[in-house]
């Protein structure tokens, strides 16, 4: 209550009964200040839990290597540890049983098995991203692989020659094309869904939801009768882009929208009262207000493009040479340089496809992570660029006379 | 009853805040706001029947009743917000100075700038600073504020007759969503009286704030009273006593629309009810 009063006029009247401030100012000084007092251990790891699960373990293990060598004729490693992950279910149950009532036993065994399913989940991404690594580190290690193409060697040629330029190039462009042609558009339609709404609105956002169920090859097939085969045009990178669009727009919609309407009605409201038009309030307040959740939308349906390869193949064809035009001519992107080495049998070709996966990787990861580092708050927070603002501009205001006559 | 406790303990720097307001922040004078046989719907729900009230000029009229009698609907309609609730309609006029503010020829966002509203809950634009929502009205319509100092002089004279300018003046640069909940509904006073408005209304200002800033928020209201017509819908019975010249007690049966039982002055009203049911809900017996 004081700190809204808190304000310099003057201090609030003391209260009459001081005793309770003596006594927490007595308590203060004479025990040990708060941070040093040790704290409670709550939710942690019991012994006993970790006694269960490696004895379960270890009983489960010896039982199934007893089944599996000396007394059934069956072998095979994945049969193995799907039989030992079963037996060893079941004991943790047992093993919990013995001290445990039946619904802590069956807590645990829930908790034993969405613990599992987190672990594998981690492990094959972990394991996709360490193969891929492993396999193409050869290729990576030249430099040469990030500022050659390949348009004077052979698929045989050595990773000392060649690189992925051409490819770096193509998706840089195809994806700026796609997010120019994306962005406004999707961001457009998710403002008329979450802001104009009625009984249109509701049709145009079964349509875009229905888009992002669209299969990028349909797409890129459309694009390809349309533009290519109707109007003539020749394959180019900006063809693809268009057929990546397909893809991208209703996930910038979508997620836009999802965001536009996370911005409190009480903000359109207060706009509204002051006298604005709805299209002063939606672009002076509510995109503003949205606009971390907005760079999200963004960021994913870039995320969302960024590794297609079958439009890019159809539409924009695929080439060694270096091509910056991306109007004319066939381009050649990430996912298709991967593409076109894993067809060759080739140790070096292979190698130069798993070095572009991780370019492609990296490049899909750094795009997640800026999408949680400038959009992964609530709408309304304001982030540390603002705050900067603010700061500035309070001190700019505090150093004018603030006082009038 | 703990808001009269605890507003007596902080009288003291109240008083101050209120004699340095500083007078004449409309440009315009105060209007008298009249409400004709005013009808409302949400589909085909009715939800008020009839309303006649005149809301004086310069002067606080409260709008009393249990929940889910009409008040809010019906202060919504003075501005027309009622209409931006999909499937909402009414009937009747509302006057501003003599003008329907409902005819064909004028636009919602005229009539909204001349009527400004404070909201139940505090909203401040949380993407502007404290100075920046204040000026929220002129730089969202557009509007130039007249000069750099300008905008300095009504910031500080908005912020002055909401009562709040001792306690950010130092940080005028924060975001308004960094301010305590009092301080913030203030701040949106503050931004809805910096557009000059001739009415500002009030839906509940107090009903999440604590006594301490309900003290300051009706010290707000009796300042500016004169200078605006004000509007304010409450629950508080004393809040009402304690702000408001007029009042107007709504009451609706059960399934059917609302209406005014008693309207007078807040005094009479309170002291000497004509109607059974205006003297049982002002003391207290159901509601």
């Amino acid at each position: 209550m004081t700190s809204t009063i808190d304000s310099g006029v003057a201090g609030p009247p003391p209260l009459k009964d001081d005793k309770l401030f003596a006594d927490q100012d007595f308590r203060t000084s004479r025990r040990t200040s708060a941070a040093e007092r040790p704290r409670v251990r709550t939710g942690g790891v019991s012994t006993e839990l970790v006694t269960h699960v490696a004895s379960a373990g270890l009983g489960a293990l010896a039982l199934v290597w007893l089944v599996y060598e000396r007394l059934v004729p069956v072998t095979g490693t994945i049969g193995f540890w799907l039989v030992w992950y079963a037996v060893f279910i079941v004991m943790l149950a047992a093993v919990s049983a013995t001290t445990l009532d039946r619904m802590a036993v069956t807590d645990r065994v829930v908790g034993a098995l969405v613990t599992t399913a987190g672990m594998v989940m981690v492990s094959a991404l972990a394991g996709i991203v360490v193969f891929t690594f492993v396999r193409g580190k050869g290729a990576l290690s030249h430099s040469n692989f990030f500022h050659e193409t390949m348009a004077y060697y052979g698929p045989d040629a050595g990773l000392d020659k060649g690189g992925i330029y051409a490819a770096m190039v193509g998706t840089f462009e195809m994806v700026a094309i796609s997010m120019v042609i994306s962005v406004p558009l999707g961001i457009a339609t998710a403002v008329y869904l979450s802001e104009v709404r009625g009984r249109i609105a509701r049709v145009v956002r079964v349509v875009v939801e229905a888009m992002t169920a669209v299969p990028t090859i349909v797409a890129g097939l459309f694009i390809y009768s349309m533009l290519i085969i109707e109007l003539g045009q020749e394959r180019s990178g900006f063809a693809a882009s268009l057929a990546l669009s397909v893809s991208m727009i209703p996930v910038v919609t979508t997620t836009a929208e999802v965001v536009l309407r996370l911005v409190p009605n009480g903000l359109r409201e207060a706009s509204l009262a002051l006298g604005t038009t709805q299209w002063q309030t939606v672009r002076r307040v509510v995109l503003p207000t949205a606009r971390p959740g907005l760079v999200t939308a963004v960021l994913l349906g870039v995320a969302r493009i960024i590794g297609e390869t079958s439009p890019v193949l159809l539409v924009a064809g695929s080439t060694n040479e270096l091509n910056y035009d991306p109007f004319h001519g066939p381009q050649i992107s990430l996912p298709l340089f991967v593409f076109t080495g894993m067809r060759q049998p080739l140790d070096v070709a292979i190698s130069r496809a798993f070095g572009a996966g991780i370019v492609l990787l990296t490049l899909v990861v750094i795009f997640f992570a800026l999408a949680r580092i400038i959009g992964g708050r609530a709408p309304g927070h304001t982030s540390r660029r603002q705050q900067r603002r603010f700061a500035r501009n309070a001190r700019a205001l505090t150093t004018t006379p603030g006082e009038q006559p | 009853m703990t808001t009269d406790t605890a507003s007596d303990e902080t009288r003291v720097d109240l008083d101050i805040d209120a004699t340095t307001t500083i007078p004449q922040l409309t440009a315009g004078a105060p209007a008298t706001l009249v409400a004709r046989e005013v009808s409302a719907w949400f589909g085909n729900h009715q939800v008020l029947d009839n309303v006649d009230l005149t809301m004086a000029a310069g002067q606080v009229t409260a709008l009393i009743g249990p929940s889910g009698c009409g008040k809010s609907t019906f202060l919504r309609i003075l501005n027309r917000m009622h209409e931006l609730v999909p499937g909402a309609s009414l009937a009747g006029e509302i006057l501003l100075d003599g003008q329907d503010i409902y005819d064909l020829d004028r636009r919602p966002i005229e009539s909204r700038r001349r009527i400004g509203m404070v909201f139940q809950k505090a909203n401040p634009f949380p993407t502007m600073s404290v100075h920046d929502n204040v000026l929220a009205g002129l730089r969202l319509t557009g509007r130039k504020t007249p000069g750099k100092n300008g905008a300095a002089e009504l910031v500080e004279r908005s912020l002055r007759s909401a009562g709040l300018w001792e306690e950010v003046k130092a940080r005028l640069g924060t975001p308004g969503s960094s301010l305590s909940g009092g301080q913030q509904q203030r701040l949106c006073i503050a931004r809805a009286l910096a557009v000059r408005p001739d009415v500002l209304l009030m839906d509940e200002p107090c009903s999440a704030l604590d006594p301490t800033s309900t003290r300051r928020v009706e010290e707000t209201i009796r300042s500016i009273a004169g200078e605006v017509t004000v509007v304010i819908v409450t629950h508080n019975m004393q809040q009402a006593q304690r702000v408001s010249d007029n009042c107007a007690f709504f009451l609706a049966a059960e399934g059917q629309p609302g209406y005014i039982v008693e309207q007078g002055p807040t005094g009479e009203l309170f002291e000497n009810p004509r109607d059974e049911r205006t003297s049982d809900y002002v003391n207290g017996r159901f509601g």
